[in-house]
């Protein structure tokens, strides 16, 4: 049994004739101690389907509609208040993006850390377990930093905290929402490596949020590509990278400047990305395609399975692949 | 600001803890520091009121009404107090002329209950019983008004804190409650507080205090003055807290929070709360005069503290009568202590407000 499985995933925000669709049919799995990566632009619902594992948006104004999230065969969609808070922290925890924003300014961060312990492991909410986690994290000297205010300290060791937070409770999953966009690049190796390395010793699945393709090939096991809502290709991460099947993953890897190459502009997907609740009919990539053809635009493609374990979202992918 | 002395980092190789930064930049308002030492001054004295106060609240002098003020003074090595004697008329006294006993310290005199529990007897100072000590004069019943004054203050100052802490309680956690779920509650919630804030305060104070019994023990009637005033005061403060945690919900932090399965109740009560205290520290600190005054207009009106028990307040009624004023302008002590204690709460708020804005230093 897969640790999550999501199926068919629809959630709009608003209701009835003002609904938006912001996750449209997503499905994916991760396995035990597996790491996924999200890949998209901003807005294509990355951040949405992730916070909904845990049904962290707020309903209302979001509005499930269909599909099921199941952590561990349960579904969360169905879940009460109560078991949401077990599962929350529980099993699946969180690491936003900006860590500065992540801790409560007001606090010491040890009394934070000791609060994550006390709501799932009362048993073990003292000082020493603190400074075991802060240890397991790499923070120097953690016997004076749980005295530490947030800003006392820099980005880097605020991700850090905030990891300790999310580990206390030793989840099955780890979510992690864009991690390291708020730090700069040597921190960033240092969190990832930190994140690898933790994942090894505890044995917990990761569900990655990221723009960065670079990040990708270093930690994913399998990445999910999203566009305007949809998963357009499901694709184990190596094949991926080598060999990107959907038009907009290629367009995408295309984006990505290269160290060598005399070219002096930034190749861009032309176009724009296509507003919520103004998607084009057909395929939501259509517009902005170099493949597309008029019938792209009559009916939404659907997610075929064209290699073992490679998912697209693009029925001519197959025949890009030959040329 | 008026003064501009950098703050020195170098002295210690932490940072400061904010605390610590508040404190620093409240020290160099010296007009709140004041304002804060005149408090301290006050409610250290409200505290041993019994034991500063010569004679308790309820002791009456029948052969002294309206006796003016007697002031101790040096003679050699002791401080002595003057005898006075009446004069025929109305309520005429004269010093006697070299005639005088000495004042003591630590003396034993009318029995009184330290900090309400421990009984006592012992004074701070006092004098013999024919040369009366009444630093502030008597009032029309020949009680000691400096008496009156210390006793009234053990109302009159702990009523402002008590009713901010009831009211403001309320305010945080109604205002809290209002701005984190928003929607229908919100709604609801707000269009009340507006409810209450329409109605002029005076009138519902009034018929509020109608709707309990006349006849009630003077802790009850205390009791009844809080929840009166707060019952008034926490919609403006809900109000505020309200749009305060609008903003802050939407703040990481508080997914975080949620994410680590923390309740929606706790979430508001201690992530959300604690933020706002800067804030609501400084508004504390400038509503309490009005909870001052708010007792201080029930016990004037006469539904308030009921005589003999002393407050500021009713200590004042007996100062209505303009004939009063022009021949016994001691009674109105009351009023001067009740200026310096708003005065000095204003300027420590004001300080406060500074001080917490993290943009001045």
């Amino acid at each position: 049994m897969n640790l999550l499985e999501i199926k068919n995933l629809k959630m709009d925000f608003g209701k009835n004739a003002e609904a938006l669709r912001a996750i449209d049919d997503v499905s994916f799995t991760i396995g035990t101690g597996e790491t996924v990566c999200l890949v998209g632009e901003s807005g294509c619902g990355k951040t949405v389907t992730a916070l909904s594992i845990a049904r962290l948006v707020p309903t209302p104004p979001a509005n499930y509609v269909g599909g099921e999230i199941l952590l561990n065969g349960r579904d969360t969609l169905k879940m009460s208040v109560r078991e949401l808070q077990q599962i929350r922290g529980g099993v699946v925890s969180y690491v936003f993006q900006d860590p500065g924003a992540s801790l409560n300014p007001v606090f010491r961060i040890g009394n934070q850390i000791k609060e994550s312990l006390k709501l799932h492991k009362p048993e073990k909410a003292n000082d020493a377990e603190v400074i075991r986690l802060l240890k397991l994290v790499g923070i120097p000297a953690p016997e004076s930093r749980i005295k530490n205010y947030p800003f006392e300290m820099s980005g880097g060791m605020q991700q850090r905290v905030m990891i300790a937070m999310a580990l206390a409770s030793e989840p099955k999953l780890l979510v992690a929402d864009e991690p390291t966009t708020a730090l700069d690049v040597t921190i960033q190796a240092q969190i990832l490596d930190l994140l690898s390395e933790l994942k090894q010793r505890l044995g917990m699945a990761i569900l990655l949020i990221t723009h960065n393709l670079g990040i990708v090939g270093d930690m994913a096991d399998r990445v999910a590509v999203m566009y305007a809502g949809q998963i357009v290709e499901l694709s184990p991460a190596r094949e991926l990278l080598r060999r990107p099947l959907h038009p907009y993953t290629r367009a995408l890897m295309n984006s990505v400047p290269k160290l060598r190459g005399d070219a002096d502009r930034l190749s861009a997907i032309p176009g724009n990305v296509p507003r919520i609740g103004n998607f084009p009919p057909g395929c939501r990539f259509a517009p902005r395609c170099p493949i597309a053809r008029p019938e792209c635009s009559e009916k939404i493609p659907e997610l075929l399975e064209v290699e073992p374990g490679r998912f697209v979202r693009c029925p001519y992918a197959k025949e890009l692949n030959i040329n | 600001m008026e003064n501009s002395a950098p703050i020195s980092i170098t002295e210690s190789q932490k940072p400061l803890s904010p605390w610590r930064l508040f404190w620093l930049r409240l020290k160099r308002r010296r007009i709140a520091m004041l304002g804060g030492v005149i408090l301290i001054f006050l409610y250290s004295v409200m505290l041993f009121a019994g034991f500063v106060a010569p004679y308790t609240y309820s002791r009456q002098d029948r052969d002294r009404f309206f006796h003016p003020p007697i002031w101790p003074r040096p003679s050699g090595f002791h401080i002595v107090v003057p005898r006075y004697e009446q004069l025929p008329g109305d309520f005429v006294y004269r010093e006697v002329p070299n005639d005088t006993k000495p004042l003591h310290f630590f003396v034993r005199g009318d029995q009184y209950k330290l900090f309400g529990l421990i009984p006592a007897t012992v004074h701070l100072f006092g004098s013999d019983d024919n040369y009366p000590l009444y630093l502030l004069g008597t009032d029309q019943f020949g009680r000691d008004v400096f008496s009156r004054l210390l006793y009234g203050s053990e109302i009159s100052l702990s009523i402002g804190v008590v009713g901010i802490l009831l009211s403001f309680a309320l305010g945080m956690i109604i205002g809290g409650i209002s701005g984190y779920f928003s929607g229908v509650t919100d709604t609801v919630i707000m269009r009340f507080c507006e409810l209450i804030m329409s109605i002029p305060a005076l009138y519902l104070i009034i018929s509020l205090r109608a709707t309990f019994p006349p006849d009630m023990s003077s802790s009850q009637v205390y009791a009844m003055i809080v929840v009166i005033l707060s019952f008034i005061g926490w919609a403006s403060m809900a109000r505020v807290i309200r749009g305060m945690t609008l903003s802050l919900r939407e703040q990481q932090f508080v997914l975080a929070a949620r994410s680590l399965g923390q309740s929606n109740f706790k979430i508001i009560v201690r992530h959300i709360l604690p933020n706002t205290l800067s804030y609501v520290i400084v508004a504390a600190t400038l509503s309490v005069p009005y909870y001052i005054l708010g007792e201080v207009v029930l016990s004037f009106l006469g539904v308030g503290i009921q005589e003999p028990q002393a407050s500021w307040g009713n200590m004042l009624t007996a100062a209505e009568d303009i004939q009063y004023l022009q021949n016994y302008p001691w009674l109105l002590a009351p009023s001067a202590a009740i200026f310096v204690t708003v005065l000095a709460f204003n300027f420590l708020g004001d300080g406060l407000r500074d001080a917490a804005d993290t943009k001045s230093l």
